[in-house]
């Protein structure tokens, strides 16, 4: 038997393809040089000098922290945690049919339906909160339910997206098996599709709730309600000390959110 | 009796699975479709219940049509057809029990179904199935908590609670041991030849074929290339299904899980099983 010779070289890339791969790299690095540059040309050298003086000034007229404010934040942390709250609920309502529309295993025409609940999930998404509530204490007058509308809407896109992409991931055969049954589309729903969705559920809506009480915390500052409220009116006299107090509040709240929406999640899955 | 007349099955793709076939199975026989990967083996059962959509022929299940009918006729055909997967294919996340249970769902309504409030006569079916499948005690289990025997039983139930006139068998032993798929393989026998159903079991283990079917039909690039007995299965024939191998080292093999099987049968009755 005669011995096969083999090659002793082997590539990952073709050299045309890693002389691409470094050009692109060498671009890229060109590219951040040159941002350095533009940057550098806009800059007040004077400031940027100053800059730890002037930090320092602020940091000594925020300290310390003026606990006595604590008793008047209480009444706007409410009106926060329910902003972000009825928000997620909101969203939630709207976003789980648009994600059954969206997702290509559920949704009753692929042509029309799911193109237009795809556009609302990305319509909902590029607009900030912030944005939204901006927009609506124009149309509705200053208040909480601007706030919760403005939750709401931007949520959709959120909830709307992650859950549609947990539709289209369920076991295909465990929706073909309650088919086989002679089940109707409601029950295969209910029995083939929603169990395995539902930790991925329950995930996503406290995940976008934790997400929103950071949100609701800032919505205030255009009028909708909230601890935002407060730091505008703080931050317009110039009260360091009391912005201190509303963002120590601001970073209790999001950590005890985290907590829950840690201790939530685990138990899910 | 299921009559399938001329099926053919072209996907989109412009491969042709299924080229004019027909086959007939009587009432009670268990019928092992044999042949190799993409031979057109689970086409042809997914379009008996039309999970697949046939491009032209007929089937009828006594004497019913089941091709040219609206949806809500299919609906109610499809609850005479229980199926058994290769993976299980149960709801992974529901107990035991809701995975038998929605065995039931073609005869009940969505808001009887949905708040879990099934007819007393289904759960004592149930329970019976559960029974007779040895799974008794894991009714309130999720089925993710189970063995891959123990769910493919769960499967086998889910099947029989739809009280089919057919059963569809699709690879039930490709994803368990050679044990525990001759233990599955036996039960889905007995309890066919129980209730005088008649079923068509894909499979690609020719020995356990040749050992467990009735009869054996032969499925090569869309066609039936054989039909007959297991005993008329031979290395021609096999060689005209599968294309050349070796097929003496392979009945070898076959004598040794034989008496691999015939220990594992002493074993459960040493057992008590």
């Amino acid at each position: 038997m005669s011995e096969r010779s083999f090659p002793a070289e082997w590539r990952r890339r073709t050299p045309r393809q890693s002389l691409a791969i470094w050009t692109l790299w060498f671009g890229l690095v060109a590219l951040t040089v040159w941002c350095w540059q533009v940057m550098n040309e806009n800059t007040i050298w004077a400031f940027v000098a100053d800059a730890p003086r002037q930090a320092a000034d602020i940091g000594s007229r925020m300290m310390p922290p003026r606990w006595s404010y604590l008793p008047e934040l209480l009444w706007p942390l409410w009106d926060t945690i329910n902003i972000a709250t009825l928000g997620t609920i909101l969203g939630v309502i709207l976003a789980v049919p648009v994600a059954f529309l969206a997702a290509r295993n559920t949704t009753p025409s692929l042509l029309f339906l799911r193109p237009a609940a795809l556009f609302l999930i990305v319509a909902s998404r590029s607009i900030n909160s912030l944005i939204w509530a901006l927009l609506l204490v124009a149309i509705m007058g200053p208040g909480l339910l601007a706030g919760v509308i403005a939750i709401g809407l931007r949520s959709i896109g959120f909830i709307g997206k992650l859950l549609y992409e947990a539709i289209e991931e369920v076991d295909a055969a465990a929706v073909e098996a309650v088919t086989a049954t002679g089940a109707s589309r409601a029950q295969i729903l209910e029995y083939g599709i929603v169990p395995q969705v539902l930790p991925a559920f329950w995930g996503i809506t406290v995940f976008r709730w934790d997400i929103n009480i950071r949100e609701s915390a800032i919505l205030g500052l255009v009028g909708a309600g909230g601890l935002g409220l407060k730091l505008q009116g703080s931050l317009n006299v110039l009260a360091w000390p009391q912005v201190t107090m509303i963002m120590l509040v601001i970073l209790a709240t999001v950590v005890l959110s985290e907590w829950v929406s840690a201790n939530v999640r685990s138990a899910i899955i | 009796m299921l009559e399938i007349r001329d099926l053919t099955k072209t996907y989109k793709t412009g491969d042709k699975a299924l080229n004019n076939v027909s086959l007939s199975v009587p009432k009670g026989q268990v019928v092992g479709l044999i042949g190799p990967s993409g031979a057109g083996k689970s086409t042809l059962i997914r379009c008996i219940n039309r999970l697949v959509e046939p491009t032209s022929g007929a089937i009828t299940l006594s004497g019913r049509p089941l091709t040219g009918i609206g949806a809500g006729e299919l609906r109610a055909m499809r609850r005479k057809i229980g199926m058994i997967f290769q993976e299980f294919a149960l709801v992974e996340r529901l107990t035991v029990m809701e995975n038998v249970l929605s065995g039931r769902l073609g005869y009940v309504g969505f808001w009887r179904s949905y708040l879990r409030r099934f007819p007393a006569e289904d759960i004592q079916r149930a329970y019976r199935l559960l029974d007779r499948v040895g799974l008794m005690d894991q009714a309130d289990k999720r089925a993710d908590a189970l063995s891959g025997g123990q769910r493919q039983r769960v499967g086998i139930a889910r099947a029989l609670a739809q009280e089919p006139e057919l059963m569809l068998v699709d690879e039930p032993t490709a994803s368990l041991d050679p044990k525990t798929s001759r233990q599955i393989m036996r039960l889905l026998i007995e309890i066919c030849g129980e209730r005088g159903l008649p079923a068509i079991v894909n499979i690609h283990d020719v020995p356990l074929a040749q050992q467990f079917m009735q009869r054996i039909v032969g499925l090569r690039a869309g066609r039936i290339v054989f039909d007959g007995t297991p005993a008329e299965l031979t290395e021609a024939v096999l060689t005209k299904i599968y294309g050349a191998e070796d097929w003496a080292a392979m009945r070898k093999g076959t004598e040794e899980d034989k008496a691999a099987d015939a220990d594992t049968l002493r074993e459960m009755l040493r057992l008590g099983a």
